[in-house]
């Protein structure tokens, strides 16, 4: 036990009840109902789900799968809707960052997996973000290949575009936006990527052609479209702004325009 | 939606102006009726403008709303918002509320054809023509249409106050420091178009104009 | 076993060209014929997948992350290391040679650490190119800042988060080749086993995590870039799914495991709050730039408010043990003046488990000579985390840390290579031993992922594959694949029908408090002999009373849980046999029969030399060879930050 004399955060312990999602892949899903004693609250709340996971075990049940891995806020991998709010209550911090004091004694909590149809739930909190992949597949790179990288000072950056690009980078990519959007959208994941990249001198020469092809292998994975409601960036564990997605439309018109009006090249004699 | 709303937009705010006239009397406001109409290029070709630009508006809209869901999978069981306005919310719903206003308007005031008790408003010194004023004033007495109209026009001004700066955001002209300041504005703006709309159906209905 | 380093002779600074020079190549039109696997998809797996895929080769890489970009590479946040000399204060690849090979306690290979700082500018410019906005200053150009071990500015940094700006660069061009179709990705994948066919290694064993399927691949070669070993300590600030079962089951296939005992314990992490913990977080090292170390000087003013203890109560002890270096010692030098001030019962904090495990890392100067907006540039987001955890402000009372498992030094042995003793089988970034000795310096793993990846794999897999040609495949429906799988099968079920009742995370658990207790920043014989009975005893009851719920066809994460446990099981028995047998210490490993004056002993003519153990079977006790290692042009110095 933890004692402790001084502390800004006292320790105490709490009682829970927990309506947590169970889904097979395929399968229609429904909420199950477990109460947990004893939790405290400078547990993070994976480690609440741990516990509860533990005490299942222990009576031969199966436990709830759910995605996680750092637990330090950088990967990405957890991704729960705890009280209708991916990642939880606390704006700014990842599931696995949410520590149990910010709960209540007594209090029910839903758990409840990213719903969006770019999402299908794989097992109960574990859902298929594999559609993200796909749009970084499709263009969220700067091509180069080892070894043929100019000097690494030849090309000045200034701090503030280098700065706003960090900002853009940031995002960890873990699906909060889409799950929060009230029309699954992934705007707000794939305009970091584009801000990132088409800020930097480095991104330049693909510019267009990066904006085209993410926004249209946005589109085919299913996501839905962006209605400006902001959400997402309220639940950006990241901070991620809706700049990103202004200047993804920018960029995205832009390249349209300049498609359209492009030279279509040379003549050709006799046939192709 | 942005492109087409922007035409819809700048409609609104010119209808508006040329509706405000009604407050100087019949006699500037006949007269610009009439100006329009003697103007069939001017007028032909912004009822095209418009025609195509509610109807793109409106299969945008329905099909993004229809997309939407299907991409949404019904959402969570418990629903949260944490920062999503009521305008942007009720996007579909408003916009429907005022298509069904506008189909009202168009066959009260342009076709004469409902509400009106099948009177006609022919203007005095030139007959060929409609006496508008007389037909607002006309149109407007019965209570529950001035209701219908200032409901109307309260949600379309909602319907505004998110559509305006969200234009903005999705030509890509926004950005955290600007948004606040054209959030006011759309929503200053959705005040001025219901107050300045809704000014004639309340004057009529209070009795100030008759 | 002679264990053949393929090291060029000649001087150090050459030695890489002229082995370059020797390296066999494989026709662009033959490389799509050869079939690669590269298992993980941090820094080195990604970068070494998109490498060779960009050069043509057939490249399947597999992760047991949902996606590539989630390894636990990302989680480095300090910096990378680069001998770029931008500051102008005496910088250069020699310089950064002596300080990694010294911070390593003279017990890596010279002509690898030298390679490493040699090609450590290089990918700085790959970085930059792939548009990793690393920090800049005002005219545009890259900024460094200073960490532990060394006293130059040469570490580039990406806000706290480094490692993750560099492995989303790798995984942005790992994506561009699964794009483009070279490269095909198995996330959701674990590696279960190796299967080797006539002596060389020609393919592995997956269990898909989604369905449950367990099947065989087969290759050309197989790339293991699967990370380091911390987890055997159960709480550490590796990632949850981080483990040794690709190394280890490779171990059993009879691939050396070399140095299990160097294992770095990293200073600045949050305290241990309670025994439902998961993970331990860390505190980037960079934080000791701007905050100094201190308890009290007193074991009374232990329990008081830090605001209470008078200036002239409190020991800086790292300023006053080493003015020189002072709060920037090298982590084991830092992680084990902690530890000692800790057991004189001058720990601070709330008491876990009747003891005050921690110290103050104290930002109150720095606040008052640069103020509260400079320090809250530099490090807001860790000051956030502090404060998500913990509950505490550290900008108005002094952060509380403690010791954790960062990185383990140790790793499958491989040849100059990066080839094991398993022809066929290569070993990329933390998963192998060969670049940071007994102790690895701040700002260095990301430097040697990328190396191994970028340009270290490239060159000497496509020596192998030259060498062993076209016909070098075997096909997966082969008798040697089917008996390893059926070996992967009998094990699986053997963990699903147990009719036990308890949990794996109760004997990882159990596993990591005596790993941590007797393996951990400081081990003793006594200690280590108990240590490996009770871990005996431990698999024995685990192997008699694990639990693990689910049919195995699905999504079934105990199963993966209690086969992870399994291994480290196995493994952390090696690891204190090998720390039993070092007599000395050197870097992470302190054995407190040698010290002096507190400091580590090292005894370098018993052990200056890598102890790589081979796998004899179940019931044999594993054998030892030793590597000599030979300093050419370093000078063996007893390592001082005085």
């Amino acid at each position: 036990m933890v004692k402790d004399n001084h502390s800004h955060s006292a320790e105490h312990v709490l009682n829970l009840r927990l309506r947590v999602w169970r889904q097979r892949r395929g399968q229609p899903g429904a909420f199950e109902e477990h109460a947990l004693q004893g939790v405290s609250t400078s547990a993070s709340f994976l480690e609440m789900m741990d516990m509860l996971n533990e005490k299942l075990v222990r009576d031969g049940k199966e436990p709830f799968a759910f995605d996680h891995d750092c637990r330090e806020g950088i990967c990405g991998m957890c991704s729960m809707t705890i009280n209708g709010m991916p990642h939880g209550p606390l704006p700014g911090v990842t599931t696995c960052q949410l520590h149990m004091r910010n709960f209540r004694d007594g209090e029910t909590i839903t758990v409840e997996p990213w719903r969006a149809r770019a999402f299908p739930v794989l097992r109960d909190l574990m859902v298929d973000r594999s559609g993200f992949d796909k749009v970084i597949q499709s263009g969220g790179f700067i091509s180069i290949r080892a070894g043929s990288a100019p000097e690494a000072n030849a090309t000045p950056v200034p701090k503030d575009v280098s700065d706003a690009a960090m900002d853009a980078a940031e995002c960890i990519g873990c699906g909060a936006c889409v799950a929060s959007c009230k029309n699954g959208s992934a705007m707000l994941f794939v305009g970091a990527k584009v801000t990132h990249l088409n800020l930097l001198p480095q991104g330049q020469p693909e510019r267009d052609r990066r904006v085209l092809a993410m926004v249209r292998t946005m589109d085919d994975a299913g996501f839905g479209n962006c209605t400006n409601q902001g959400e997402c960036q309220a639940h950006c564990p990241k901070g991620i702004t809706l700049d990103v997605i202004s200047h993804l439309n920018r960029d995205y018109l832009g390249a349209r325009v300049k498609a359209f009006f492009s030279s279509t090249g040379k003549v050709r004699r006799g046939g192709d | 939606m942005a492109l087409t709303g922007l035409v819809l937009v700048g409609f609104i705010l010119g209808h508006l102006s040329g509706n405000l006239l009604f407050f100087k009397g019949p006699e500037v406001l006949n007269a610009y009726a009439q100006w329009l109409h003697e103007n069939a290029a001017l007028i032909w070709t912004a009822r095209i403008t418009l025609i195509v630009s509610v109807i793109a508006h409106i299969i945008a809209g329905i099909s993004l709303t229809l997309e939407n869901r299907a991409a949404r999978a019904g959402g969570p069981a418990v629903e949260q918002t944490r920062r999503a306005s009521w305008g942007s919310l009720t996007m579909p719903y408003t916009g429907l509320v005022v298509l069904g206003f506008i189909v009202f308007h168009l066959l009260h005031y342009t076709f004469q054809s409902v509400a009106l008790g099948g009177q006609t408003f022919p203007l005095a010194s030139n007959p060929a023509f409609t006496d508008v004023h007389a037909m607002l004033v006309a149109g407007f007495s019965h209570s529950g249409v001035s209701a219908f109209y200032i409901i109307s026009l309260a949600l379309l001004s909602l319907h505004l106050s998110h559509g305006v700066s969200s234009t903005f955001q999705t030509l890509g002209l926004r950005n955290e420091r600007w948004r606040g300041r054209l959030d006011v504005l759309a929503v200053a703006f959705g005040w001025i178009v219901f107050l300045g709309f809704s000014a004639i159906p309340a004057s009529v209905l209070a009795g100030c104009i008759k | 076993m002679n264990l053949d380093s393929k090291i060029a002779s000649g001087p150090l600074s050459t030695k890489w060209d002229a082995h370059k020079a020797k390296l066999r190549l494989v026709n662009p039109a033959n490389r799509r014929k050869y079939h690669i696997i590269v298992v993980g998809s941090g820094l080195a797996g990604a970068a070494a997948a998109s490498s060779l895929g960009e050069q043509g080769y057939d490249v399947s890489c597999f992760c047991y992350q949902d996606s590539p970009r989630r390894a636990h590479s990302i989680a480095a946040q300090g910096g990378i290391n680069a001998a770029k000399n931008y500051q102008n204060d005496g910088d250069s690849v020699r310089r950064l040679f002596q300080d990694t090979i010294k911070g390593g306690d003279y017990r890596a290979r010279e002509a690898n650490v030298y390679r490493l700082a040699q090609l450590s500018t290089a990918i700085i410019d790959q970085c930059v190119a792939q548009g990793v906005p690393f920090a800049r200053e005002y005219g545009g150009l890259l900024a460094n800042r200073s960490f532990g071990g060394a006293q130059v500015s040469r570490t580039f940094y990406a806000r706290g988060q480094t490692g993750q700006q560099l492995l989303l660069g790798a995984y942005s061009s790992l994506s561009r080749q699964i794009g483009a179709g070279t490269v095909k990705m198995y996330p959701r994948h674990e590696m279960l086993d190796l299967v080797l066919v006539g002596g060389h290694a020609k393919g592995i064993v997956t269990r898909n995590l989604v369905t449950g399927e367990v099947r065989t691949w087969s290759a050309d070669c197989v790339v293991l870039c699967t990370g380091g070993y911390g987890n055997v300590f159960y709480l550490s600030t590796n990632a949850q799914g981080c483990n040794v079962s690709a190394t280890y089951r490779s171990y059993r296939r009879g691939a050396l495991f070399a140095n299990p005992c160097y294992t770095q314990i990293h200073p600045t992490c949050i305290p241990v709050h309670g025994d439902d913990q998961s993970k331990l977080t860390l505190m980037s090292e960079s934080l000791r730039n701007d905050g100094r170390v201190w308890v009290p000087k007193n074991t009374a003013d232990s329990g008081k408010d830090p605001a209470q203890v008078a200036e002239t109560d409190r020991d800086y002890f790292l300023e006053r043990k080493y003015p020189s270096y002072g709060n920037l010692a090298p982590r084991d030098i830092a992680s084990r003046a902690a530890k000692e001030a800790c057991d004189e019962g001058r720990g601070v904090g709330p008491e876990v488990g009747g003891r005050r495990l921690g110290v103050y890392l104290d930002f109150s100067a720095s606040i008052q000579r640069l103020g509260e907006s400079v320090v809250r540039e530099r490090y807001g987001n860790l000051f956030d985390m502090y404060e998500n955890i913990t509950g505490e402000n550290a900008y108005r009372r002094p952060m509380r840390i403690y010791p954790a498992v960062h990185y383990t030094m140790g790793g499958l042995w491989v040849d100059y290579n990066l080839q094991s003793n398993i022809p066929g089988l290569f070993v990329g970034g933390e998963a192998n031993f060969s670049d940071h000795g007994a102790n690895r310096l701040g700002a260095s793993a990301l430097m040697q992922g990328l190396a191994d990846g970028y340009f270290v794999l490239p060159y000497t897999v496509a020596d192998y594959l030259a060498g062993v040609g076209l016909s070098g495949r075997p096909s997966v429906e082969g008798v040697e694949y089917r008996d390893v799988l059926a070996q992967v099968n009998d094990r699986v079920n053997r963990l699903l029908k147990n009719q036990g009742k308890q949990t794996a995370r109760s004997y990882h658990k159990q596993l990591g408090k005596i790993i941590w207790d007797e393996c951990g920043m400081a081990r003793t014989r006594a200690g280590l002999t108990k240590a490996i009975s009770d871990i005996r005893g431990l698999r024995e009851d685990f192997w008699k009373n694990i639990s693990v719920p689910g049919t195995g066809l699905d999504v079934t994460p105990e199963l993966e849980r209690a086969g992870r446990v399994a291994d480290f099981l196995e493994f952390g028995e090696l690891m204190c046999r090998d720390a039993l047998i070092r007599e000395e210490s050197c870097g992470g490993h302190f054995r407190t029969e040698y010290q002096v004056d507190g400091e580590a002993k090292r005894d370098d003519a018993r052990f200056a030399h890598v102890a790589a153990w081979q796998w004899a079977g179940e019931t044999a006790e594993p054998i030892r060879h030793e590597e000599a290692l030979v300093y050419e042009e370093a000078q063996l110095s007893t390592r001082s930050y005085k």
